[in-house]
């Protein structure tokens, strides 16, 4: 039994060996660009979440089959109801099955994001593969720099190229079923304001769901870092303690108030429309500068970066489960 | 200059200590067999210098500190942790362009040619590929990594023989040359006997014995001897003893050889028995006194 050094070698410890093919100081090689890194990064989550544009594009294709048939039997000429002067009531009309489609994608999306990050730094460590990414020259932190772009980048980008390819597939299906059965679609369509409808989904879509949400994505990756099994219990939980302790000691509910205002948008919704009201705005500069200038996004996003930093720490420490 | 030092590298896991103090010093070349039971505190040591986990003490890998900088360090060094870690989704064309994509010592050539000579295809799911497929997949993309040292955590748990011997063979003629490195644990300590350069015991946290295969050849002995020599060849204080067939053969350490060939042929002992002889003996005894207390 020795406690002394173990050499392997021929030479002891601390005599010189220059003569070595790879000298003392040989070179580190360079890294990759950290460009790089991040393209390949984020290409390794698209290869292994499929399913998060296949899913929505399956959402899509329904919605379009049901609107296709809803169009087959509409009556023509198109009835306006008496009640309905006003040419914006009008266009409203029309609009909702575009809104609608809106709607259930970016639900669809909300969904997509919500499993995405729960599973993103759990599935990993369940299947092993943690130790092969772990044995390349990718650091944590882009790692979960990558995962968390997904729902904060790459859904929302992917939720509105797809709400507009199915508003244009609508028209054109719309527009065939329509002009097969003897309607004039131009003046039909000719009412939708589709430029501020989709320019209020994008800003919606990125000052909402990519930005103020970021604190729920931030909790769900680290909670999926961390959790064994049942990360979906393990983020649940803790919040509905919370609430539920500060509801028995404080008899208050600042914090459920606090996340229902969150999930409300903030200063940064646009309001969607309820039946009968004005068609959804286009944002202004007074929206952007609202939303820009609301201690909420600050605060949302330091406790963004505050959660992925603990997803970075976890992600050092953990491996298989 | 060493490609792994380590100076009182400890680690403890809650109040279990997974390493208790172990010193050493790897050079450049060496093909290093680490070899303990379960829980001697293997994989642990290799974990540490592979930067997956914290660890007290000092410990350098090619001049770093891979807890600090894994990902640097992974650009000069490889690891096969455990067989079948690729992940199940992962296509083999995504693997050889994810490996290419991220790694500056990649060479996709030579990866492509290695896996020219087996029958994975391109197109094929990790999850549509046998076990020993996915070995020498994954084989395939390390062997192509220009890496200085390459850790090797069991790389051939539960493949059959065949692919066993291959993995061996294809690291051997087509992988190491003497400026590289590897660090190989397994429990099949006999089937790389002769691909080693050195090995170390480990047992308990501890280093028991550390040695080179030259040292290993002159120093170790083996001879079986007939019953009625057996008190003349005990004199010589063998290190350990065992009967086959009726036959005793005794392993000594450091004994004449003149002396020992009187009994019969003399032998270079197998790693395997010399490990029974060294640790098995360790944690008999402390088995014994565990169940005396």
């Amino acid at each position: 039994m020795t406690s002394t050094e173990s050499t392997v070698g021929p030479e002891p410890a601390g005599s010189p060996s220059g003569s070595r093919a790879e000298g003392p100081v040989a070179a580190s090689p360079a890294a990759m660009s950290a460009a790089r890194l991040a393209y390949w990064s984020v290409q390794r989550e698209l290869w292994e979440n499929r399913w998060i544009y296949l899913v929505p594009l399956i959402v899509a294709a329904v919605f379009l089959l049901g609107f296709v048939t809803g169009v087959a039997r509409i009556p023509i000429p198109f009835p306006i109801p008496h009640k309905i002067t006003a040419s914006h009531s009008l266009s409203r009309l029309l609009e909702a099955p575009f809104d609608f489609a809106s709607m259930v994608l970016m639900l669809t999306y909300v969904i997509v994001a919500v499993i995405y990050c729960l599973a993103a730094l759990h599935a990993e460590r369940w299947d092993r593969s943690i130790l092969f990414w772990k044995s390349l020259p990718v650091s944590d932190l882009m790692t979960v720099l990558a995962k968390a772009s997904v729902p904060v980048v790459l859904l929302p980008l992917i939720a509105f190229a797809l709400i507009i390819a199915t508003h244009i597939a609508m028209l054109l299906v719309g527009t065939a079923v329509l002009t097969g059965r003897g309607a004039h679609v131009t003046e039909i369509w000719g009412q939708i304001p589709f430029l501020s409808m989709w320019g209020a989904l994008l800003y919606h879509l990125l000052s909402v769901h990519a930005l103020y949400y970021t604190p729920f994505y931030g909790w769900m990756l680290l909670v999926s870092g961390w959790a064994r099994r049942a990360a979906f219990l393990w983020a649940s939980l803790p919040i509905a303690a919370v609430i539920i302790v500060e509801k028995l000691v404080f008899d208050t509910s600042v914090f459920g108030h606090m996340l229902l205002s969150r999930l409300a948008g903030g200063p940064g919704a646009i309001a969607f429309p309820r039946h009968g009201d004005m068609p959804m705005q286009a944002p202004t500069l007074a929206n952007l500068s609202a939303f820009l200038s609301s201690p909420g996004l600050w605060i949302g996003l330091a406790v963004f970066a505050a959660f992925l930093a603990g997803a970075v720490w976890l992600r050092r420490r953990q491996g298989p489960i | 200059m060493s490609v792994i030092e380590a100076r009182g590298l400890r680690k403890k896991y809650g109040t279990t200590v997974a390493l208790d103090g172990i010193d050493l010093n790897i050079e450049a070349g060496r093909i290093l067999g680490l070899i303990g039971p379960n829980g001697a505190g293997k994989s642990t040591a290799l974990n540490s210098i592979l930067g997956l986990i914290p660890y007290e003490g000092q410990l350098s890998v090619l001049g770093r500190d891979p807890w600090g900088s894994r990902d640097e360090l992974m650009r000069e060094v490889s690891f096969i942790a455990d067989v079948a870690v690729l992940p199940r989704w992962l296509r083999v064309s995504q693997a050889l362009e994810y490996v290419a994509g991220v790694h500056p010592r990649f060479d996709r050539a030579k990866a492509e040619s290695l896996l020219a000579r087996t029958s994975i295809r391109r197109g094929s799911r990790v999850r549509e590929l046998s076990k020993g497929m996915v070995t020498q997949l994954h084989l395939a993309l390390i062997m192509a990594i220009d890496a200085r040292l390459l850790v090797l955590d069991e790389p051939t748990l539960g493949l059959d023989i065949l692919y066993r011997k291959q993995f061996y063979d294809a690291l051997l003629t087509d992988y190491f040359d003497h400026s590289r490195t590897i660090v190989v644990t397994t429990h099949q300590v006999e089937e790389i006997q002769n691909v080693l350069t050195d090995f170390m015991f480990i047992n308990d946290g501890r280093i028991v014995l550390s040695c080179s295969m030259e040292e290993f050849e002159t120093r170790y002995a083996e001879v079986t001897v007939h019953q009625e020599q057996l008190a003349a060849a005990r004199e010589l204080a063998p290190i350990d003893e065992r009967q086959v067939f009726g036959r005793s053969t005794l392993l000594f350490d450091r004994a004449d050889r003149g002396q020992l060939e009187q009994f019969g042929a003399v032998r270079t002992p197998s790693i395997a028995d010399l490990f029974v002889a060294i640790v098995g003996k360790a944690q008999a005894a402390r088995q014994a006194g565990r169940a005396r207390a």
